[in-house]
């Protein structure tokens, strides 16, 4: 147990490194900063005054040690276009992001998890394939046509305006959320008709376990083992999937200043936002490695 | 106890013209029909057949657990006089375990892998309202009585922590947790190895004598009926072939199904003339150890530990062992598919141990393997034709000649050759096993290793696929590995035999000797613990 928990834990610090190094090269092979902070038709003069500014003449290994040395005595660096800190940016968008990420989350989970596990138990009725076509749309669906229409509905039928940040957190969290509460649903179904065909749960029923039992103890954690693994997965397609919600409902959130930040060429801000997206990423898939130990003993065992 | 005119016991259980329906696309109407049989009080009643039989079917219509798509079209079932409520009804929780528990073939896979042992027998006693301060207690009471070691250890352990023989046990102690009437026992040991499956069986056994349980054991091998039945009731698709006593119908079989079944527990050792003296392959003193994982996980594991074999032209030689013995380690090492520590392989005079590239690639159209899952061992995707086929053609037949010579094979395996364009999924197990020895013999081998070839087969198809092995050797001349568990598979079809246990070889010798005065004791516990040796030996003495 003691290998599995340092194996992932080594995985983990080299995914950052890894992540690091390659957002480092990509931002300053994809064009000059300084250029794109000056206006286009400034001299060539002050575009290397800039440059100079921020170190972008020095050679680019020496660039990248004084980066990840910074990194490390948590200097992220600061913010060309608003001249703060980048984390204090980040910071004051954070809790904004985390309402609308989670929300989504806990939606596609409560909604999807017990409509996948109903269809499952009733297979073959109209209400799995009702679930089966619903979860077929909510996976296809694009979230900004489907935020685009929301918005679109309720301003012109009931009037309201949907976006901005004094709206209801829940039209975007759905929007954010539907995709994942499709393969939810679909993942769950298979997954609880894998398990409630499995050996031990005629021989449950052998024993007399009545039938709720059966599901609600053994169908049911064997049949999370596998969700884990989809939850702690669908984590980036919510985080991809914000950078759009945030910009169709005007939500005042971290993905709205990764796009603006990508527009302006906010260097530092962006390099440090993918590091965050990346870091989000490893915690969560740590998370879920270390949740198997707790559900599955045979990972326990080895 | 109620007493009928005739003075016998009144039975137990009362299977009378039971027929259970199929779904409409089956292979026929009913899954079983009219079935009738009774169960006294302390008997043991073997159910048998092949799968497809039906015979699983009555023991979950006694449980009431059939689903909907095997209705119940008529009959009565009586347990104690009284009539079963119809399938799937909410009074059978009062039925099962309680009066009837049911144990199932593969012990590991029917307990919980996330739950420990205690709890899953906990829960038995639970949903069946004994206090909670009374179930551990219990648990471990019953746990003793099948004799498992540190009971409390093992309440505490969860299924994939215990061997194949222990989860048996403890799936036992389960159904015993409520002193049931009946224990419906369905293909229990056939997962198990023989000495694990003789343990179980002596399990059963005393804990018939000190319970007066009834056992309905359904099984397909007639060596385990020979040993426990009292009555014997056999099923071919879905009939009632034969019923009667144990005795009677091992030794005096009317139906020909019957004397099918029996036949396959015994096959004959067939009439050979035996190869030349041609060496084809020799190994002497090789050694395999699996390595541990990197973070120190798995620990190494030494599979096979000096051993030594030599194989001749047209021989068949059998290494037989039970699981984790390294026979099919060993057959990996001549098959090159795993590195040998140390030792030599020579094939044809030539050292094989040390090859790779084109000449790896060479030899190994002279060493073909069949393998023990027909079902696994053919890509559902390619037509039969083009599995045969393939190998041909990778080493350099044109296209049209493999083809030609695939439906040669397919003929001579006992199919059609224009069966050749369909695929695996339209073939019974049997046959998928002809097409892989098919497909084995298109490169025309030197060597065929065969592992666990027929262990996945029904007996009597078991017998046609052996016939089959031995026919296309006199034809092609090959030299045989037969890998297997099964005593009576390798007394049927080797020249030589090689016990292999825990890596090593521990007895070599002709079948015939090996069989009547094995040296090494672990051969003579084997040919002890093999069910149904003592009715051959019988036979064979008549």
């Amino acid at each position: 147990m003691i290998g599995y928990i340092l194996s992932r834990l080594i995985r983990a610090v080299a995914t950052l490194l890894i992540t690091v190094t390659l957002v480092f090269l990509f931002i300053r092979f994809s064009g000059d900063p300084a250029a794109a902070l000056v206006p286009p038709d400034a001299p060539q003069e002050v575009i290397d005054q800039y440059a100079r500014a921020m170190g972008l003449d020095q050679p680019i290994w020496v660039q990248y040690t004084g980066y990840v040395g910074g990194l490390l005595q948590g200097d992220f660096g600061f913010s060309i276009h608003t001249g703060l800190a980048v984390e204090e940016v980040f910071l004051a968008r954070l809790p904004h992001t985390l309402e609308l990420g989670l929300t989504a989350l806990a939606m596609a989970i409560a909604i999807g998890i017990p409509v996948g596990a109903i269809a499952a138990i009733r297979r073959g009725s109209a209400l799995d394939r009702f679930v089966m076509a619903f979860s077929v749309f909510a996976f296809a669906m694009p979230n900004f046509l489907f935020g685009l229409l929301m918005i679109l509905i309720a301003a012109l039928v009931f009037g309201t305006f949907l976006g901005g940040d004094s709206a209801s957190v829940l039209w975007p969290a759905l929007t954010l959320g539907l995709a994942a509460m499709g393969s939810f649903a679909r993942f769950t179904r298979s997954s609880v008709l894998e398990t409630i065909n499995a050996p031990y749960m005629r021989a449950a029923e052998a024993r007399g376990v009545p039938f709720r039992l059966r599901l609600i103890r053994h169908a049911a954690p064997n049949a999370a083992i596998p969700l884990v693994t989809l939850i702690g997965l669908s984590l980036g397609a919510l985080v991809a999937g914000s950078v759009v919600t945030e910009q169709v409902f005007a939500w005042p959130g971290v993905g709205q200043l990764l796009v603006r930040s990508v527009a302006t060429r906010d260097l530092a801000q962006v390099q440090f936002l993918v590091l965050v997206v990346a870091f989000t990423m490893v915690l969560a898939n740590l998370l879920v490695d270390f949740l198997y130990l707790l559900i599955d003993p045979r990972i326990r065992a080895s | 106890m109620a007493e009928n005119l005739s003075g016998a016991p009144a039975p137990l259980l009362s299977i009378r013209g039971l027929t259970v329906g199929l779904p409409a696309d089956g292979d026929r109407p009913e899954a079983v029909s009219e079935v009738s049989f009774d169960i006294a009080p302390g008997e043991t009643v073997c159910l048998v057949g092949e799968s497809g039989s039906g015979k699983s079917v009555i023991g979950q219509a006694i449980l009431g657990m059939l689903p909907h798509a095997l209705p119940v079209l008529s009959g009565e079932v009586h347990l104690d006089d009284a009539p079963l409520p119809p399938q799937r009804d909410p009074a059978y929780g009062a039925i099962r375990s309680a009066q009837v528990a049911m144990i199932f073939q593969d012990a590991a896979a029917s307990l919980n892998p996330v739950r420990t042992i205690g709890a899953q027998l906990a829960e038995v006693l639970e949903v069946h309202g004994v206090p909670k301060r009374d179930r551990k207690a219990r648990v471990l009471d019953v746990l003793r009585a099948v004799a498992l070691p540190e009971p409390e250890r093992i309440a505490k352990s969860y299924p994939h922590q215990l061997s194949g023989g222990q989860a048996q046990r403890a799936v036992i102690a389960g159904a015993l947790l409520l002193e049931p009437k009946l224990l419906i026992a369905d293909e229990p040991t056939t997962a198990l190895d023989v000495t694990t499956q003789a343990e179980i069986l002596a399990l059963i056994a005393r804990l018939k004598a000190e319970h007066g349980l009834s056992v309905l054991f359904v099984t397909h091998d007639f060596g385990v009926v020979a040993e426990i039945a009292d009555r014997v009731v056999v099923m071919e698709k879905g009939v009632q072939v034969e019923t009667g006593r144990a005795a009677a119908v091992l030794h005096a079989p009317q139906h020909p199904y019957t004397k099918k079944l029996i036949a396959a527990v015994t096959p004959a050792p067939r009439e050979r003339e035996t190869g030349g003296t041609d060496t084809i392959l020799e190994a002497t003193d090789i050694d395999l150890t699996y390595r541990g994982g990197l973070f120190g996980g798995r620990k190494a594991l030494h599979a096979v530990k000096g051993a030594s074999l030599r194989i001749e032209a047209g021989r068949t030689v059998a290494v037989v062992g039970e699981s984790g013995s390294g026979k099919s380690s060993l057959a990996r090492c001549l098959l090159r598919l795993e590195e040998i520590d140390s030792g030599s392989i020579r094939f044809k005079g030539e050292e094989i141990s040390k090859l790779t590239g084109k000449p790896l690639q060479h030899l190994r159209k002279s060493l073909q393997v069949v393998l023990q899952d027909p079902y696994s061992a053919l890509d559902p995707r390619q037509t039969i034709r083009a599995a045969i086929a393939e190998g041909p053609i990778i080493h350099g037949t044109p296209k049209v000649e493999a083809h030609a010579q695939a439906a040669e094979l397919l003929e001579l395996v006992g199919l059609p050759a224009q069966a050749g364009g369909r695929y695996p999924q339209e073939f019974s197990g049997g046959q998928r096993q002809r097409i892989c020895i098919a497909r084995a013999l298109a490169l025309k081998p030197d060597l065929l290793i065969a592992d666990e070839a027929v262990s996945a087969l029904d007996v009597s198809i078991q017998a046609q696929i052996l016939d089959l092995f031995a026919d296309m050797q006199k034809r092609f001349g090959f030299a045989i590995l037969f890998i297997t568990h099964d005593l009576a598979v390798a007394r049927a079809i080797a020249d030589d035999i090689l016990v292999m246990r825990r890596g090593e070889i521990v007895e070599r010798g002709p079948a015939a000797q090996v069989f009547a005065s094995p040296a090494h004791p672990y051969t003579a516990d084997l040919l002890a613990a093999a069910p149904g040796l003592d009715m051959f030996a019988k036979g064979d003495a008549a």
